[in-house]
């Protein structure tokens, strides 16, 4: 069978970093095709040079046996492959018929007859079984529902290529039953379907073949059924080290500091991202916190920050109430945070490293007297955390923005642990931080945690997880599903519990 | 053979990106209006010459300068303050008029005031009167998250009428040809002049009041906040600070200063308050500030130039050039400015196809 | 007194026509996503290019296609650097009317401020002039305001029931959308950028031509800003814009006349009422969420940058 689709040897640099490397992927007409990997792995970018919006450096593209150049999202059109992004491209204030209508160009009429619109985009829809509403606005309808209209627009667009981007991400469990549902009917007729997903346990479920990418590279492509879950997660973690972390000092003196119970908290959209959960750190100890991305940590870590409200539950600190409190008196209290988004939130990026190392205590007696700064100690402070840490960087007067991902985690870091921090919130230390660095930034917190800190380490390294942590929780879906000791870590141990702890699907009924 | 022209964006901004961008900016400005003066049959050179001629050919025409200058200053610095804080304030018009009027009210129906303390009485109600039009202006940004470019702006207006109301009404001065103005200032309510020429003290008080501002931004907390929210509001959050406070602070001390602005005008060179008293010098002031990057010692410099710029148009009068021309350098500086922003933060790449050669024009 | 209350109305009208002019033009523009503060320039511009147009041809027709031809010039001029430079729009906006004042007070001097050429006068026109009460309000005006009729229910319809004018509006509210589907979100800001500013001019040109038919230095005294005004208190819908120029056309010429009839009404404070009402409409349509089709186009005078993602 010739395949609808194959992208060869694509390769995609940007400055500072390969997105794609050699990366070859093929599709096949009535196929459930899941592409896997976790942030970061090269996933969107190749998304986006099959939309048009990229063009790749090397490598070529073939669709329905030809050799084509897709130079803009005009053409990816043309071609018939239709993309449903994560972040939907609707017009809000406009109808789902007028949405849909936007993009088949000269085929809508000139004079909108919003009646006929509606009546064939209903039709259109329902014998999809999609059915939407087409005269409801798109602010009116729910995430889901939206996610039917951009499908059914692809769909009018006469989309033989559908690329699904993480679409289950704002789904519940029965809204995604049924759009893999509906996906498999269009297989069925034709009709290739590509989703992007870290989600395992749908991807065992609902595709038929999968190809799994690691930081830039394609790993391996096979069929669902001759892999496993677990298999899985170790080809896109990486390679399967054993090892076992050295004898580490036990702290003395281990007491539960920061407690957090039963915390419900909403994400960005309002809906529930922390349901019931519970968490305890003790001092002189790294709880280590393994996940899928997008299960709640960034809620997390904003909620233990003071930088998003809680709807529910309590966070106590050292026995005290600080539920809710202000992400300034967070501070103060001593818990400090290492934003994941270290130029966007952690650091300002137009500004110089002094400026920047004061960012959390400009007003704390150490940096701040009567309302003027402190130049002298500000400037000594700076000195002492750029040799203590070893950060290179061009010049301290310089805008930090010139300096390296890694010394820039190193200048966060040092920063939040100066003024010897109860607490310290630590995401995806080392994101995108070259080997050297890395081992520098695990030797301050492993030194943080023999001083009796408290840390909290949110990661997807399961290696960076098994070597640091004393002991190992996993996030799922919103909730803190177990809490294991260094001891008993094991990845499959991990994976499994990543995925949710499912090997079969619990609802009202079906299995695919 | 295709040409694709990109955006990349710069991954080093050098210092002399920063500085080359405006010096350039101006440069082109100049010689765009040349194009055009000579399109319209007048000759450039003669234009520009007499335009420096005008401000700074003699100590008389200097002085005059910086009798443009001081008032530009005061409101350039204010509303600095604001855009160091990602605030677009476009109605330091309207706080202008709302501090001369002000002071005018003070200045010509308060004489029971002790006479040395009337003019510190305007300055500090001028303050308060330009600030408060700039606190009510960011208001609904504070409360509802109302953008407040549109709404300074219509402030602007509101504030016109209302000095046209009492210019027109209550305090037209009916000894003269019946103008919309009120009665000259009274001496004690006059700013001492200095030297002989018309420049008065007000002067130095800008000055004084640009170091301050340097030194604010520089070395305090406050300063220190005002340009984390400016330039980062995540991190900003992220830090604790407290953004609605200093959003209401900031609009007070810009609008503020724009007032005072107004209060040494009519104190000053303008000595009564007349329609239309503010003359576009806030939006002077915003291009100013703009042009600056917000830095009160380079407005120092910038207003002198457009003070210059101001002044020397008088004198294009004498070679027949209307003295228009100085509103379509500044709009055209402006323009230039803006566009040269886009060249400090990214650089032009011209990729041939077929020929990877990359050939780099960094402007 | 209905002859009082015809010829008032039919004065508003009359007056209010550069507004119009002004306010549909901005409103195609703001509806691309593009904010263009400039107006005053712009329709000074376009005031004195047709003033001149016809002091040298003595032809109306010309007259009116230099202006338009002017508008179109300094909407590209506004189009490219708030495009394809991606300047701050507002701030623009500014050097506009700096740029368009200077422009237009340069070559305003090399004409006298008395019209040698005869404007656009009124036509009543046959049969329908002669309706009682409409006849002399809507069907004795000029040729320009006769455009306007045609103008504005066309401009209104094609916004809101064509396929093009739908598109139009997806481009203020999400061009990223747009783009995803293809569509050349740069080109076709920069279109309608140009024929809006073009239409801007004509408002201004309405007052050299037809309304007063001489120039004088600011001779649009802030016409420019309360159009500006309008296009945000009518909440971007081309006919409510016109409904509300005639409205505060309505109220000046009222104020005129009570004023001129000795009844003493600080007009002032009546002219302060498009600025305040629009700030009211701005505050109630940002943070009213009800009704969210009626605020302001989301993307508005934020450059689109395909990159930032």
């Amino acid at each position: 069978m010739t395949p609808s689709l194959e992208m060869r040897h694509i390769t995609k640099r940007f400055p500072g970093v390969t997105a794609n490397d050699d990366v070859s992927l093929t599709l096949y007409p009535g196929e459930i095709h899941a592409l896997l990997g976790e942030n970061g792995a090269g996933k969107s970018t190749l998304m986006n040079i099959l939309n048009g919006i990229y063009s790749p450096d090397e490598g070529e593209i073939i669709y329905n046996g030809e050799l084509i150049k897709i130079n803009n999202p005009a053409k990816a059109v043309s071609y018939g492959i239709g993309m449903v992004h994560q972040h939907f491209k609707l017009i809000e204030t406009m109808t789902v018929a007028e949405n849909i209508y936007l993009a088949v160009g000269k085929r809508c009429d000139y004079v909108l007859n919003r009646r006929k619109m509606e009546r064939q985009i209903l039709e259109y829809s329902r014998s999809y079984n999609l059915e939407v509403r087409p005269d409801a606005k798109i602010y009116e309808l729910s995430v889901g529902e939206q996610q039917r209209v951009e499908i059914v627009k692809q769909l009018f667009r006469n989309a033989n290529l559908l690329v699904l981007d993480e679409p289950t991400a704002v789904l519940t469990p029965q809204e995604t039953d049924k759009l893999f549902e509906n996906l498999r009917a269009m297989a069925k007729e034709g009709k290739t379907i590509l989703f992007i997903t870290h989600k395992l346990f749908e991807v065992m479920e609902y595709s038929d073949r999968i190809t799994v990418l690691r930081q830039g590279k394609s790993v391996n492509t096979l069929l669902t059924k001759d892999t496993t879950q677990d298999e899985l997660v170790k080809m896109m973690v990486g390679r399967k080290v054993e090892k076992m972390p050295g004898n580490r000092p036990v702290f003395a003196d281990k007491k539960p500091v920061l407690v957090l119970k039963n915390i419900q908290a909403l994400n960005d959209k309002g809906l529930p991202a922390l349901k019931n959960f519970d968490m305890t750190l003790y001092s002189g100890e790294i709880l280590g916190l393994a996940g899928v991305a997008g299960n709640g940590q960034k809620e997390l870590t904003d909620v233990i920050a003071g930088l998003r409200k809680t709807v529910g539950g309590e966070m106590l600190l050292e026995g005290e109430d600080v539920t809710n409190v202000s992400a300034s008196r967070i501070r103060r209290s001593g818990i400090a945070y290492v934003p994941e988004d270290r130029m966007g939130t952690g650091l300002v990026g137009t500004m110089n490293m002094p400026d920047n190392v004061i960012l959390r205590r400009f007003d704390s007696d150490a940096y701040c007297s009567k309302g003027i700064l402190k130049d002298k100690e500000i400037r000594r402070a700076t000195e002492e955390m750029v040799e203590h840490f070893d950060i290179k960087n061009a010049g301290t007067g310089k805008p930090v923005a010139l300096m390296s991902g890694g010394n820039l985690q190193k200048l966060l870091l040092a920063r939040e642990v100066s003024g010897q921090p109860k607490v310290i919130i630590a995401a995806y230390p080392v994101h995108g931080v070259d080997i050297g660095a890395t081992e520098e930034i695990h030797k301050v917190l492993l030194n943080e945690r023999n001083r009796g800190a408290a840390i909290l380490l949110v990661s997807e390294d399961l290696e960076e997880l098994q070597e640091m942590s004393d002991r190992v929780g996993v996030i799922s879906e919103g909730r803190m599903v177990d809490v294991i000791g260094w001891k008993d870590f094991t990845y499959e141990g991990i994976g499994f519990l990543m995925t949710g702890g499912k090997n079969e699907r619990q609802t009202g009924g079906e299995t695919a | 053979m295709s040409i694709k022209i990109r955006l990349v964006k710069r991954e080093q901004v050098k210092l002399y990106h920063k500085i080359l961008s405006p010096v350039i900016s101006i440069v082109i400005a100049f010689v765009f209006i040349a194009i055009i003066l000579r399109a319209m049959g007048y000759n450039p050179a003669t234009a520009y010459q007499f335009l420096f001629k005008g401000a700074f050919g003699n100590a008389y025409n200097f002085s005059e300068t910086l009798v443009q200058a001081t008032p530009l200053l005061f409101a350039g610095l204010g509303v600095a303050v604001a855009l160091s804080m990602a605030t677009m304030n476009i109605g330091a018009e309207g706080q202008f008029c709302f501090g001369a009027w002000a002071a005018t009210g003070v200045g010509l129906y308060c004489q029971w005031i002790p006479q040395p303390l009337i003019i510190p009485t305007m300055i500090v109600v001028g303050f308060l009167a330009g600030g408060a039009w700039g606190v009510i202006a960011v208001l609904p940004k504070a409360i509802w998250g109302v953008d407040e470019t549109i709404t300074t702006l219509m402030l602007n207006y509101v504030a016109l009428l209302w000095i046209d109301y009492f210019v027109f009404g209550p305090w037209r001065d009916t000894s003269s040809a019946n103008l919309p103005r009120s009665q000259v200032l009274p001496n004690t309510a006059r700013l001492t002049t200095i030297f002989g020429t018309r420049v008065d003290v007000s002067i130095f008080l800008a000055l004084i009041l640009a170091v301050a501002l340097y030194i604010f931004f520089k070395k305090t907390s406050a300063g220190y906040q005002i340009r984390v929210i400016g330039q980062n509001t995540k991190a900003a959050k992220y830090a604790g600070m407290d953004i609605r406070k200093k959003m209401l602070l900031v609009m007070l001390l810009s609008g503020g200063l724009a007032g005072v602005a107004g209060v040494v005008y009519v104190s000053g060179a303008g000595s009564r308050l007349v329609t239309g008293v503010s003359a576009g010098k806030g939006y002077t002031a915003l291009i100013i500030a703009r042009l600056s990057k917000n830095n009160p010692l380079i407005i120092v410099l910038v207003s002198v130039l457009f003070g210059a710029l101001i002044q020397g148009s008088y004198n294009l009068q004498l070679a027949h050039i209307p003295q228009q021309m100085c509103d379509m350098l500044q709009g055209a500086i402006l323009f230039c400015a803006l566009a040269g922003e886009l060249f400090i933060n990214n650089t032009l790449t011209i990729r041939v196809q077929n020929k990877e050669s990359l050939v780099k024009e960094a402007r | 007194m209905m002859t009082l209350i015809c010829s008032i109305v039919a004065g508003a009208i009359a007056a209010s026509a550069s507004i119009i002019y002004a306010s549909l033009g901005e409103t195609i523009s703001q509806r691309s996503g593009v904010m263009n503060l400039g107006l005053e320039g712009v329709m000074l511009v376009g005031a004195i290019v047709g003033y001149c147009t016809a002091t040298a041809t003595h032809s109306l027709g010309l007259s009116v296609l230099a202006t338009l031809f002017a508008g179109a010039l300094l909407g590209l001029l506004f189009a490219f650097l708030t495009v394809t430079m991606r300047a701050n729009q507002a701030v623009c906006g500014l050097a506009m009317v700096m740029f368009g004042t200077g422009l237009s007070g340069m070559m305003g001097k090399s004409v006298s401020g008395a019209a040698t050429f005869t404007g656009f006068s009124k036509i009543s026109l046959p049969l329908l002039g002669n309706i009682p009460i409409l006849g002399p309000i809507f069907f004795n005006q000029c040729v320009l305001v006769y455009a306007l009729y045609i103008l504005v229910p066309l401009a209104t319809w094609w916004m809101f029931r064509t396929r093009t004018g739908m598109r139009l509006r997806a481009l203020g509210e999400n061009p990223a959308a747009l783009d995803a589907m293809g569509m050349n979100v740069f080109a076709a800001r920069y279109i309608y950028v140009i024929i809006g500013m073009a239409i801007v001019a004509m408002g201004g040109a309405y007052i050299t031509l037809a309304y007063t038919t001489a120039w004088t230095e600011e001779m649009t005294s802030g016409k420019g800003w309360i159009a500006a005004a309008i296009v945000v208190f009518a909440l971007w819908n081309p006919a409510k814009a016109a409904l509300g120029s005639i409205l505060f056309g309505l109220i000046e010429i009222v104020d005129l006349r009570l004023q001129s009839m000795g009844i003493p009404i600080p007009s002032y404070f009546l002219s302060m009422l498009p600025y305040i009402a629009t700030v009211i409409v701005l505050i109630v349509s940002t943070g009213n969420f009800g009704k969210r089709y009626n605020r302001m186009p989301a993307a508005i005078a934020v450059p689109y940058d395909r990159e930032s993602r």
